[in-house]
């Protein structure tokens, strides 16, 4: 399962920040973020359930970069 | 300049006219403390990050540094410094969103093909509706001016259509009723109505909408190089900095005997903390690789990702697949020999013998105009080339295309059963109940049949009946006008070794390769054999320089796959191809392939630069921090001034010299 995501992010390093908080979080295979398209794929692990992890995706994301947003 | 920078933006300049106003009083003691006003407009947000970040054990990012730098001035009773350091700073921050949000507009500006709406056709009134909701079969219709939205069929109306948005190329195609229209065009001239064949999700434009924006995912060395190295950076600068602070005072005091000079150390600490965001090498060199990857879909050559088009600059081996890259894919029968007198022959003429009358007057036209040639010999000459179309009728391949045009009588595929495709060799069919073999010398030997060769260049087609030889056909393809000037070109741009890969026989790879000089061509080859051949040569290349294929896109996706850099030519609607390839040149023009190059080299010289200036500029300035000569101004401008030059000098990358 592969999902794309609108982000909004204000600084390059802290969208390799994001991308970095993603790939921590549990559920998700694998994650990058694109600064230049402001889009964030996951790549989420077999049976994961998507919201569920995509909520965790963003608090994990919150805390290195209190101002950024993904539209979930 | 979106919401949120105008919101800075206002708030600059409120805090700048109050820090002048107050710098104009000069005022002393408690009175200093009115500077803390502008200095909470412009800094509260990032104040407020810093104290977020501490939160959440994010301590060494840029907000944490600026707070502690400017607190740090407050503490030190350096007033004014601390608010133009914030001032200061956040006019960088604003400039450089501004620049970036600039640059991904300019970018995505050049593959603004996404259509927004299609006109359907209801109760006589045309609506608008989202192109996601047209299903396949429907009919819409496109005005003069207009996107076409979905790939389809023209059904009505003629007109120009403008391509250069899918393939750079400025001469508009004119199209009528009955042909292939493909979305993301541009309808120039008349109404035209058009039954979609595919939906929105799988159309042209939305294929190519994708792979463009997800390019910028699949990262390039240098960008791992970068972040890594960022990860790396950071910190490192941050534990220089508090080593600054502590001991150097502390060998004052113990070691030396003097003074410590506490606030001095700390003052050049701060410092050390300004240069350390390495945020000028992490955006600029994303930027610069979307910017090339901008340039190139301008022209027509899409690259799936930034790690393709940096190797593409170190690109020093190239294959081509003959058929569709070097030469038009376009074959005519250039000639039909047959057998005289072969048995089986007399039987089919016999008893086809109502069926084919009426097909030998066009053929005894086309022999009054060649004049020499016998009504007898003619005759079988076609029904050699009739067998070779019927048993090739279900075949795509240009080959087959090829005899079907030439052949004059009707093709009945209901006369063809059980046809059987031998790769690399060709079929075997019944044809009216009769055994049909037709394909090139390795079929005939492979079932043991006797058969003249032929010694003209060109592929040829043997074809066989019930085991009997009964001629053959000579097809050739023609040499793309630019080929030569492609090869010349692309060793120009720095490719060492050119090598050609084809099916064909020996003669005619010879006749192409010398006349477009290539440096080696290996001819005969099943599908196999050309993955062998690639992995042969990418063995045996120095393992900097990376392998190119070039291929149409058909049959040819394993070998695509497994070279360093696959390159699918001519690629406009085909899914297969777009799939399988790395890049994807939407027209046929073999020079693109250099333009590719010359762009992935303009591109990564860019990266270099950058990478040499930021890093150049950040440790001068370190150095000169330590050595207390840098003071917090250097530092900005070692952090956001370099930035933003860096970010300037990656949109440079957008440009195209054709």
């Amino acid at each position: 399962m592969e999902k794309t995501y609108k982000i909004e992010v204000d600084c390059a390093n802290c969208a390799e920040k994001m991308q970095e908080a993603a790939k921590m979080t549990e559920g998700v295979a694998d994650a990058t973020v694109s600064f230049m398209t402001l889009k964030m794929k996951v790549v989420f692990e077999e049976g994961a359930d998507e919201k569920a992890v995509m909520k965790k995706v963003l608090k994990a994301c919150r805390k290195v970069e209190p101002d950024c947003e993904i539209e979930i | 300049m979106s919401k949120k920078q105008k919101k800075v933006l206002f708030r600059i300049i409120l805090s700048a006219v109050l820090f002048i106003i107050i710098s104009i009083f000069r005022p002393e003691g408690y009175f200093e403390l009115l500077y803390l006003m502008p200095y909470f407009i412009i800094g509260y947000d990032i104040l407020r990050k810093a104290v977020l970040g501490v939160a959440h054990g994010e301590v060494f990012d840029e907000n944490f540094l600026m707070s502690v730098a400017t607190v740090g001035a407050i503490g030190l009773r350096e007033f004014s410094e601390s608010v133009a350091v914030m001032l200061f700073y956040q006019i960088g921050e604003l400039f450089q969103s501004y620049a970036v949000g600039k640059s991904r507009k300019s970018i995505t500006a050049l593959m603004d093909i996404r259509p927004d709406y299609a006109n359907i056709e209801k109760d006589g009134k045309l609506v608008q509706v989202s192109p996601e909701e047209v299903k396949t079969g429907d009919t819409i219709v496109v005005c003069a001016g207009e996107k076409i939205p979905l790939d389809g069929v023209v059904i009505d109306g003629f007109s120009t259509i403008n391509t250069s948005a899918l393939t750079g190329e400025s001469i508009p195609r004119d199209v009528n009723v009955g042909d292939d229209i493909i979305s993301g065009c541009v309808n120039m001239t008349g109404l035209i109505k058009i039954r979609t064949t595919k939906e929105f999700g799988e159309s042209t434009v939305n294929k190519i909408l994708d792979l463009v924006e997800n390019s910028s995912m699949k990262k390039s060395r240098s960008e791992n190089f970068i972040s890594k190295f960022a990860r790396v950076y950071t910190p490192a600068v941050c534990y220089g900095a508090v080593a600054l602070a502590i001991l150097p005072p502390l060998i004052r005091m113990f070691f030396m005997n003097t003074e410590p000079m506490w606030s001095d150390w700390i003052a050049r600490a701060f410092t050390f903390l300004v240069i350390s965001c390495p945020c000028a090498l992490v955006i600029s060199i994303p930027l610069s690789f979307f910017g090339g990857i901008g340039a190139a879909s301008k022209c027509g050559i899409l690259v799936k990702g930034s790690n393709y088009l940096e190797a593409l600059s170190e690109a020093g081996y190239i294959v081509f697949d003959k058929t569709g890259t070097l030469t038009e894919g376009v074959f005519r029968v250039k000639n039909v020999y047959a057998k005289e007198n072969a048995v089986v022959m007399q039987d089919i003429a016999a008893a086809q013998g109502s069926v084919g009358k009426e097909n030998n007057t066009a053929i005894q036209g086309s022999v009054d105009r060649e004049g020499n040639v016998t009504t007898q010999s003619i005759d079988i000459r076609e029904r050699v080339l009739e067998i070779a179309a019927l048993a090739e009728s279900y075949s795509p391949h240009p080959i087959s295309s090829s005899l079907r045009e030439a052949c004059a009588a009707e093709i009945d595929q209901s006369r063809v059963s059980q046809v059987e495709e031998i790769a690399g060799h060709g079929v075997t069919a019944l044809i009216d109940g009769k055994k049909a073999a037709v394909g090139n010398a390795k079929l005939m030997d492979k079932f043991g049949i006797a058969y003249e060769e032929c010694k003209e260049t060109g592929t040829v087609v043997y074809v066989a009946l019930e085991g009997e030889y009964l001629g053959c056909i000579l097809i050739s393809d023609v040499i793309k006008a630019d080929a030569k000037e492609a090869i010349k070109s692309l060793k120009k741009a720095g490719i060492k070794k050119a090598v050609m890969l084809t099916g064909d026989n020996e003669a005619a790879a010879g006749e192409v390769s010398e006349e477009l000089g290539l440096d080696e061509f290996h001819a005969e080859l099943l599908p196999a054999d050309k993955v062998d051949c690639v992995e042969k040569l990418l063995n045996e290349k120095p393992s900097k320089s990376k392998l190119i294929f070039v291929g149409d896109g058909i049959n040819d996706a394993p070998v695509l796959t497994r070279a360093d850099i696959g390159i699918a030519m001519g690629a406009m609607g085909s899914d297969a191809a777009i799939e399988a390839a790395d890049v994807v040149l939407m027209d046929d023009d073999p020079q693109k392939i250099a333009l590719a190059i010359k762009i992935s080299h303009k591109c990564l010289r860019i990266v270099y630069q950058n990478i040499v200036f930021a890093l150049a500029v950040k440790a001068v300035c370190l150095v000169l921090g330590a050595f207390g000569i840098a003071n917090m101004w250097i530092a900005i401008f070692a952090d956001v001034g370099v930035m933003v030059l860096a970010v300037i000098n990656a949109t440079r990358a957008l440009s195209v010299k054709k």
